[in-house]
């Protein structure tokens, strides 16, 4: 089956009626696929209605790994495979040392917190040298916001209803998707 | 009216500018040639890189032999730098992350470079310490790794370890979240690339950024997290680099406010060089809407609070030595010794430069001058070295034995090596002021309309 769409692009050149724009194409049903802008805007992953991201929970996780990473290098290396004999003094247990390696255990947690998280960013936003950027207009990164919309029906009315939220221009690009089912 | 802010804050971006400016003056460095000042400077920083590659060929192929060292004085030039550059490089993460913590929206125009500035100098510091091994090429050793020797492992106890670890956790952190930062300004440049060769260089800097909306939500959830994982970063850094003579038993060394302030010291040095550069760059790139008189008297702000901080600690450390009563306390860095035998100059330079001079900045009309600014961070430059160089040098040329007694002459060697780490840091940053965008542009567009003098005059006339 070939099924026959439009993808609407709504460009517009200040956050605040972008704001305005999402929470009444919002309340109108209309559906809003992506939305590219040249920097954060508060408040408009809630008015897209996003849900929170959980990177600070793996960055935790990630954190603990690498804490319990370093207890097991610390122990492993100053207790068991090669215990030091400091001028006759016995070696001791973990415990014992571990202040000594507070420093250590401090630093591995933050590398292992810091890095896996900005992997998973990294992965999980599809960003890695080579990528190609998908932004549709190259002034999205500087001055331009893009509301992007899947519309299969009632195309004029998406358009009257994106015209009046103060869009500056508006464009429509008809796709075909032929291996529909 | 999302965007209000209290008429009697200052703005922070002059002029009329709008996002699209704010684009354009930002790429401007980057689209245009450099000019013949650029070149002049380039070329000097160039040579002096080029002596420092020399001096360290000559003292690996001969051996640290070269250097000023002897039987007692075991490390000077060599740590003193290594601790200089290091310190140097707190202010850019702190700035980026301390001060994002805190919302403290200023840090936006300053935290690009400033981070870059942070990531220059450990590349200095972190050359130290390998050039002191006499055999860099075993420099892996440092790490944990299984090896051939059988089961032999580093040494968790050291401090130089623990030196080891938080440096290199401090470069590798900083450098992932100063580059995550340049993502979308990376992008900015890609977008606007008219010639193929820079578009492409720009697309896979940018990692292929496309700023939805999901990827800003998770981009400031990333930057918080980081921010909040690299505020202790940068105080255990600088704590560590402390401990290397804090758990020493060297009268001198052996002081428990070392951490605290040596981490005061650190950020009084970062932000110093941060002015240093800033001073300059602003005239030069010009962004003066961007980085304006706020901007330097927060910094001056800054420099004070932790100038006042290590100049209590001195103060403390001369009170304490004096009380002790001990011949021994009579030759630390902070005593009448120190002041009046044989390295006295180093000791006054100390006072002077650091202590002294940055008094100035008590008075408004000094902290928001700029060519002020610029000359008091110099001194400060000069004299947070001199601070490193008489806690090292002068504790170690009087030891507990009157006969072992030395003094350090650095060599040409010590001193070509020192001159190549400035060269080598001024050619990274001459290159980054012209390839990368300076100023976190998609940060500042977001406080434009907050924060910007043309947006609070409209919003303050509208209410009359």
């Amino acid at each position: 089956m070939i099924r026959k769409y439009y993808t609407v692009h709504a460009l517009y050149k200040d956050d605040e009626v972008l704001m305005d724009a999402v929470k009444t194409v919002r309340a109108a049903d209309q559906e809003i696929d992506e939305i590219y802008t040249p920097f954060p805007v508060h408040g408009l992953d809630k008015a897209l209605g996003l849900k929170p991201t959980r990177i600070a929970i793996a960055s935790f996780l990630f954190g603990v790994t690498g804490l319990l990473t370093a207890m097991w290098l610390t122990k492993y290396t100053m207790i068991e495979a090669w215990p030091q004999d400091f001028g006759g003094k016995p070696n001791g247990t973990y415990g014992q040392n571990v202040l000594a390696f507070v420093t250590i255990l401090f630093e591995l947690t933050v590398f292992f917190a810091a890095h896996l998280m900005v992997i998973t960013f990294y992965m999980r936003s599809r960003l890695w040298p080579w990528k190609e950027a998908e932004n549709p207009y190259p002034s999205s990164t500087d001055d331009t916001f893009v509301m992007e919309l899947e519309v299969e029906e009632k195309l004029e009315d998406v358009k009257s209803l994106l015209e009046g939220t103060g869009a500056t221009e508006i464009n429509v690009i008809e796709k075909i998707d032929e291996d529909y089912e | 009216m999302s965007h209000y802010e209290s008429p009697y804050r200052e703005p922070l971006i002059l002029g009329e500018k709008s996002y699209h400016d704010i684009s354009v003056d930002i790429a401007r460095p980057i689209e245009t040639r450099a000019n013949r000042n650029w070149w002049i400077a380039f070329t000097i920083a160039l040579i002096a890189f080029l002596w420092g590659i020399g001096a360290i060929t000559y003292t690996i192929a001969t051996g640290i032999g070269t250097w000023g060292l002897n039987k007692n004085i075991g490390w000077a030039w060599d740590i003193t730098n290594f601790v200089w550059w290091v310190g140097i490089g707190h202010a850019g993460t702190l700035i980026s992350a301390v001060l994002l913590l805190f919302r403290q929206e200023w840090r936006m125009a300053i935290n690009r470079s400033a981070e870059a500035m942070t990531i220059f100098a450990v590349f200095q510091a972190g050359l130290f310490p390998l050039i002191h091994m006499g055999r860099i090429w075993d420099g892996f050793w440092t790490l944990p790794i299984p090896n051939q020797f059988g089961s032999l492992w580093v040494n968790f106890n050291s401090p130089l370890l623990w030196d080891v670890f938080a440096i290199s956790t401090y470069l590798s952190v900083s450098l992932v979240f100063w580059w995550t930062g340049l993502l979308p300004d990376f992008a900015m440049i890609r977008d606007r690339a008219v010639r193929p060769f820079q578009k492409k260089i720009y697309s896979l800097l940018s990692f292929g950024w496309t700023g939805r909306a999901k990827d800003w939500q998770r981009f400031e959830e990333v930057s918080l997290v980081l921010a909040g994982l690299a505020t202790p970063l940068v105080l255990s850094v600088h704590t560590i680099v402390s401990m290397d003579f804090a758990t020493s038993i060297n009268p001198g060394w052996h002081s428990t406010i070392f951490p605290p302030y040596f981490v005061a010291g650190a950020i009084f040095s970062g932000f110093a060089m941060v002015q240093t550069l800033l001073g300059i760059m602003r005239k030069v790139t010009h962004l003066e809407s961007y980085i304006t008189r706020k901007h330097i008297e927060n910094m001056n702000m800054v420099i004070l609070l932790t100038g006042g901080i290590v100049a209590v600690a001195y103060a403390t450390e001369f009170f304490v030595g004096w009380y002790t009563g001990s011949p021994y306390e009579n030759f630390t860095y902070m005593s009448v010794g120190a002041a009046t035998g044989p390295y006295w100059w180093a000791f006054w330079s100390l006072i002077l430069f650091n202590i002294v001079i940055p008094q100035l900045l008590w008075f408004k009309k000094v902290r928001t001058s700029f060519i002020a600014s610029f000359l008091i961070s110099i001194a400060i430059n000069i004299g947070m070295w001199f601070e490193r160089f008489d806690i090292i040098a002068l504790v170690l040329s009087k030891g507990h034995l009157p006969s072992t007694w030395s003094r350090f002459e650095p060599t040409f060697v010590d001193i070509g090596i020192f001159i190549g780490t400035l060269g080598f840091f001024f050619v990274l940053f001459l290159l980054y002021a012209r390839t990368f965008p300076v100023i976190a542009q998609a940060e500042v567009k977001t406080i434009l309309k907050k924060t910007g003098q043309y947006h609070k005059n409209l919003r303050d006339n509208s209410h009359d």
